[in-house]
């Protein structure tokens, strides 16, 4: 699958490929602004109207997801793919309950009356372990808490058994608690449905916990993919390096963090050769003057680098 | 650490009436804060952690006078700033600083950096004009801002820039110790390593003592001396940043760290996806907070609220069966 989403005159996404199959959790990690939602909204064909995919495709379950109609993909949304949004009180309608909402769904992919419909929808509050159910159905949005919103939004995801889940920093907006519970959730149902997920975050610790697979995006690019015990093992590229580097883990005490000098660069003001160059400590010449392409450094690790077998 | 400390906190409190009705009356009470006591000693860091609305960013606020505390002693080297006024209390408010989450909502859009920097030195009338400009000018480059950027407004900056503003008021009135509401939250993680060295760097440099208020416990034990513990009003747990992370006393903070992932995937938990839901500030009852979620918990816990209790030197802790 590639995606190149175009917003005005400069590109957000550019040669991004990805593949996740049943039962894989994908993690996609990176910082702000290297296109990592931007591709979310692109798999859920949701991207804002400024945005547009100017190449490539996105193919799911066989199907061409790009070329079929609007009205075909309303059909597949929450039914065959279904997103989780980083803050549920944007990503839910704040005047219907929200049982309303989830069995509001339930009739729009599955062809079942309004009480059948219902009892769905609090079976599915039920699964993601929402206390009281029949009652948290009956309630709106702002009468629950940041956690049980969050278990609301993913039942409502959840509730037509969708083969692929896209989960955008699902966890982003919540305590460490309630996050440990919601991640547990997550990969309980994915356990018990075979679901597919792309997990999009910027935490690498999250990504240690969960993935199968993590691709790290910077500035708009794939710059590394590999299974997570690779990338954690023998992370390659330099960016990948300092943002290991760059986490604060406690042990030996005080010293100083490995950071990143400088800021991530405007997606529309790119350097001509590898974006990271500006802010690397291997750059050389060739990588100010030349884009490096991805390529596999063993068993499906793939780097974009030129200068990958100094880093080792 | 030496022996008098330099911010000693006493059974502070920060009660908020519950209004309720057409006449507002006050039905009730929310114990945002409900007797914190810690201390502080020259060039530590203590770490204030917990979860969303456990009363961590209003235990700093409170310390800055920025809502005003119920109960409780503020304590500056022994000295408390009821008793004060005038240019003592001024020079008492000059000790401790405070940097806010938020770089973008704490720094007023309408004014350029040299403006900022230079407002606490205008109020508190330090040094003639030329003076100022000249500190304003060190601070800048003390925070890595380049000083041809002095004229230029918040919004010209990026979130880490704009944090280094923020450190830089804190330190233009040359504080002993600076309160640090959750200053990496909002940044990227490679932005959030350098705003983190800066600030070890600032403490090596100038002795500072902070207080460092964070729901990450990453952050606070990479940057700690202690580590305090809250948990809906209370300090549950405070220790020396060591044993608290190898060996805690209370059950919530083994809960919290339980709960952080770890950079590891070789280390995977099993996270559980259990339905237990923080409780509300306003309907804690009588008894441990923590009861409700606590897997220990007895009648005794329902019933009484128990103490912080020192277990040795190093850690105090309240909790009836720890």
């Amino acid at each position: 699958m590639r995606i190149a989403a175009e917003s005005g005159a400069f590109e957000v996404v550019s040669g991004l490929s990805l593949a996740v199959r049943p039962r894989e959790t994908l993690c996609i990690v990176g910082e702000s602004g290297c296109g990592k939602s931007m591709t979310a909204l692109a798999l859920m064909r949701l991207l804002p109207e400024a945005a547009q995919v100017s190449a490539g495709s996105i193919r799911l379950g066989g199907q061409d997801f790009l070329a079929l109609p609007e009205r075909r993909v309303e059909d597949m949304r929450g039914d065959t793919i279904a997103m989780i949004f980083q803050e549920p009180l944007t990503a839910l309608n704040p005047v219907m309950s929200i049982g309303a909402q989830i069995a509001e769904a339930v009739r729009r992919h599955r062809d079942v009356g309004r009480a059948e419909a219902w009892s769905r929808a609090v079976a599915a509050l039920a699964t993601v372990r929402m206390p009281q159910p029949d009652l948290r159905a009956r309630q709106f949005p702002h009468e629950l808490s940041g956690g049980m919103r969050q278990r609301a939004m993913i039942a409502l995801a959840l509730v037509c058994d969708p083969d692929v889940v896209i989960a955008d920093e699902p966890t982003t907006a919540l305590d460490v608690t309630i996050q440990a519970q919601i991640l547990g959730l997550l990969s309980d149902l994915q356990e018990r449905n075979g679901a597919a997920v792309v997990l999009i975050t910027h935490d690498l610790a999250v990504v240690a916990e969960v993935a199968d697979r993590v691709i790290v995006m910077y500035a708009g690019r794939k710059v590394e993919e590999a299974a997570v015990t690779v990338l954690f093992d023998r992370p390659l590229h330099p960016y990948t390096l300092g943002l290991m580097g760059a986490v604060p883990r406690g042990k030996g005490g005080a010293g100083r963090l490995a950071d990143i000098p400088g800021t991530v660069p405007a997606l529309w003001d790119l350097p001509a050769g590898c974006a990271f160059a500006p802010r690397c400590p291997r750059a050389s010449e060739r990588c100010r003057r030349e884009r490096p392409d991805l390529r596999d450094h063993g068993a499906g690790h793939l780097v974009a680098c030129w200068n990958v077998d100094d880093a080792r | 650490m030496p022996d008098s400390p330099l911010l000693e906190v006493r059974d502070l409190q920060v009660h908020f009436p519950i209004r309720k009705g057409v006449l507002q009356r006050a039905r009730g009470v929310v114990r945002a804060v409900d007797g914190v006591s810690f201390a502080i000693g020259r060039g530590e860091t203590l770490g204030l952690v917990g979860e969303s609305g456990c009363g961590k960013s209003t235990t700093g606020l409170a310390l800055m006078g920025l809502t005003p505390a119920t109960g409780g002693i503020v304590r500056i080297d022994g000295m408390a700033p009821q008793r004060l006024r005038g240019a003592a209390m001024r020079a008492w408010r000059r000790r401790m600083q405070i940097v806010f989450q938020d770089p973008f909502s704490s720094l007023n859009p309408r004014q350029r950096v040299a403006d900022i920097l230079r407002a606490p030195l205008d109020i508190h009338r330090i040094g003639t004009p030329a003076e100022r400009r000249e500190r304003v000018a060190d601070l800048m480059a003390r925070v890595g801002l380049r000083p041809d950027q002095a004229g230029n407004y918040p919004h010209e900056f990026s979130g880490g820039q704009r944090q280094r503003i923020g450190i830089a008021r804190a330190l233009a009135l040359r504080p002993d110790l600076i309160i640090c509401d959750e200053p990496v939250s909002a940044l990227d993680v490679s932005v959030q390593a350098q705003i983190l060295n800066l600030l070890s760097d600032l403490q090596e440099e100038y002795g500072l003592s902070f207080l460092m208020i964070s729901h990450d416990l990453g952050v606070v034990e990479h940057v700690s001396h202690r580590v305090a513990v809250m948990y809906l009003g209370r300090i549950v747990e405070i220790a020396d940043k060591a044993r608290l992370f190898e060996a805690p006393g209370h059950p919530y903070t083994e809960l919290l760290l339980r709960s952080a992932p770890v950079m590891d995937p070789r280390r995977r938990r099993r996270f559980s996806a259990q339905a237990n839901e923080i409780g509300a500030a306003g309907a804690a009852p009588g008894g441990c907070a923590f009861a409700p979620r606590c897997p220990l918990a007895t009648d005794l816990c329902r019933t009484t609220t128990p103490a912080l209790t020192p277990r040795d030197p190093r850690q105090s802790v309240a909790c009836h069966h720890r």
